[in-house]
């Protein structure tokens, strides 16, 4: 995967699957149709305002309560390019990497990063901002290659020669 | 080296010997359960998705409506329909109208020593009777449903020594709001909550899976109990036997341990709008209340039931209350009919309702709007949880509920008189 670079969404600590798309939305047709109301309890205007490519930065516990797998999707739709956080709750965790949504961990970003600006992922070695560089795990290879595909049942159509 | 509970399921679902926390194993899986919340996306990915599709096992499948129903719009009775048409086209268990998925299953399906996916966050519960259930999205749900495999990453296990007895008055729906205001809603990521000790063997299986059921609230793959009699007992009343016992051995390793004083549990109330955001329920004392919830996964079983009846006999819900009563199952409700409850709870003005996850989830019956509060015995008080956005939840023990839906403000069972 390619460095990525995009602007700075940041949010707090415990943003629950609730808050990424509350309850009432869940019986619409799409995710397309859902997508408009993702974080709303906590920030209408967002999801308005987050362009193709962006980066969502968190503090401790993200995505944590009930396992919709329409919130990492949702993510994903609004064009998020991955969500860096202290740490993310694991029902969420795995449901985005079967969706094909990249999660990062990073301890340290959060406490520094100024919403707007602006930072370059170096995948599997660290995040360059301000100057300063944050060092972040590698991913092994098959998680990358489910998320390369869009999720597991995209990854299993590739492996089943069906893609 | 010796191995907890949840490692000796895991082992034996993978078929080897030994297991260690950190080790990824592929597991056979002995049942999945999946609910109204999402089995629509799983069975259209499984039409549309895959080339000649196929279920493992059927039987081993068990689909449940529970969280709109009835239905309540023309979306959610279509998404229904799918779950129902596809469940009676493969031959699986299905269920619509009888209770909450989680009290249904351990009613009638969940057996010791056996692991277990649910699509739903609150899967943990099945600890209650030594099983290892925990929630995953609907991906892997169809995962598990095609191969009748998944994998596992082996969780480190967390032990919580319980000793003491619950003081009269305090319920394990208090202690287990305390464990997670100490430990935090993430205090236990990916971790098992295994609760232990002689103060354990003191709780009824209902106590249990209370404790099991919010696992997850503090980030946790599940909770668990060691089988003992009264876990066998309940299985025989529902006309089963455990697949297997397993006990933690005295060299397990366990990643932290933490010591609760039962006797010094005292009732406490989560505020909004995280579960972790604790205080003694004397805190919020005469916090006004638009709506009260006595029921859910966590909370709505008999036992629950009877706590609240015992309160509100003889007294009236406050005018500017809706106080909902929402029996966990039909078995439940069944019971509770026949012990008069129902009555007790009518009589004093409170809306009984069909067994469901109601206000627990936020999208069907009882729904709070703008600014207003609810007290609840339901597993979360997240923003927006019970409906508007700007709407606030406390969660507390049925007592607790039942005693501010007389009061019309957040009261003690003590209060009222």
């Amino acid at each position: 995967m390619e460095n990525m670079t995009g602007k700075v969404w940041v949010l707090g600590d415990d943003i629950d699957t609730d808050i990424i798309i509350p309850t009432e939305y869940l019986a619409m047709k799409t995710i397309d149709d859902m997508k408009q109301y993702g974080f709303s309890p906590l920030r209408p205007e967002l999801a308005g305002q987050i362009q193709k490519g962006d980066i969502i930065v968190a503090g401790k516990n993200f995505g944590c309560g009930s396992s919709r797998e329409q919130a990492p999707e949702i993510i994903k739709a609004l064009g998020i390019q991955c969500v860096i956080a202290k740490s993310f709750a694991r029902i969420f965790f795995r449901n985005s990497i079967n969706n094909g949504l990249l999660l990062i961990e990073q301890p340290d970003l959060h406490d520094d990063i100024k919403e707007g600006d602006t930072i370059t992922v170096h995948m599997n070695e660290h995040i360059d901002y301000s100057g300063k560089e944050y060092p972040i795990a590698s991913l092994p290879e098959n998680l990358m290659n489910i998320i390369q595909a869009g999720g597991l049942v995209g990854a299993m159509r590739k492996l089943n020669g069906l893609d | 080296m010796g191995m907890t509970i949840a490692e000796k399921i895991i082992a034996a679902a993978a078929g080897v010997e030994s297991v260690r926390p950190g080790d990824i194993h592929t597991v056979n899986l002995d049942k999945m359960m999946s609910n109204d919340g999402t089995t629509h996306l799983t069975v259209d990915m499984y039409n549309n998705q895959l080339k000649h599709p196929h279920i493992a096992d059927p039987k081993k499948l068990v689909f449940i409506v529970d969280h709109n129903v009835p239905s309540d719009n023309p979306k959610t009775a279509a998404s229904q329909k799918k779950m129902r048409d596809f469940a009676r086209e493969n031959g699986i268990d299905f269920w619509e109208g009888k209770g909450v998925c989680h009290q249904i299953m351990l009613e009638n399906y969940v057996r010791s020593g056996e692991l277990i996916f649910g699509a739903d966050s609150h899967t943990c519960s099945y600890g209650a009777v030594g099983a290892f259930g925990t929630g995953v999205g609907c991906t892997d749900f169809l995962y598990g449903m095609v191969t009748g495999t998944s994998w596992v990453l082996v969780p480190e296990t967390v032990k919580f020594n319980l000793v003491g007895k619950l003081p009269e008055g305090v319920y394990a729906r208090d202690l287990i709001l305390e464990i997670i205001g100490t430990v935090g809603a993430n205090g236990c990521n990916y971790q098992v909550m295994e609760f232990t000790g002689e103060g354990a063997r003191t709780l009824s299986i209902s106590d249990r899976i209370a404790l099991c059921n919010m696992a997850v609230e503090a980030g946790a793959k599940t909770g668990i109990f060691e089988p003992d009699e009264k876990a066998i007992a309940y299985l025989e009343e529902h006309g089963r036997k455990p697949k297997a016992i397993y006990h933690s051995d005295p060299d397990a390793v366990y990643v932290r341990e933490y010591t609760f004083d039962l006797s010094k549990i005292r009732p406490v109330v989560a505020k909004p709008d995280f579960v972790d955001n604790l205080c003694p329920a004397e805190e919020v004392q005469g916090i006004k209340i638009d709506e009260a919830f006595l029921g859910s996964c966590n909370n709505g079983r008999i036992e629950d039931l009877r706590v609240g009846a015992s309160i509100i006999k003889g007294h009236k819900v406050a005018d500017s209350v809706r106080f909902l009563v929402v029996p966990a199952s039909l078995e439940i409700y069944k019971q509770a009919l026949k012990e008069g409850l129902i009555d007790i709870f009518m009589d004093a003005g409170a809306i009984v309702m069909n067994p469901n996850c109601s206000v627990c989830w936020g999208s069907c019956q009882g729904v709070i709007g703008e600014n207003e509060v609810l007290i609840s015995t339901g597993t979360r008080n997240f923003k927006g949880r019970a409906g508007h956005p700007s709407s606030k939840v406390y969660l507390g023990s049925a007592a607790t509920v039942t005693a501010s839906a007389i009061a019309g403000k957040i009261a003690l069972a003590e209060d009222i008189h």
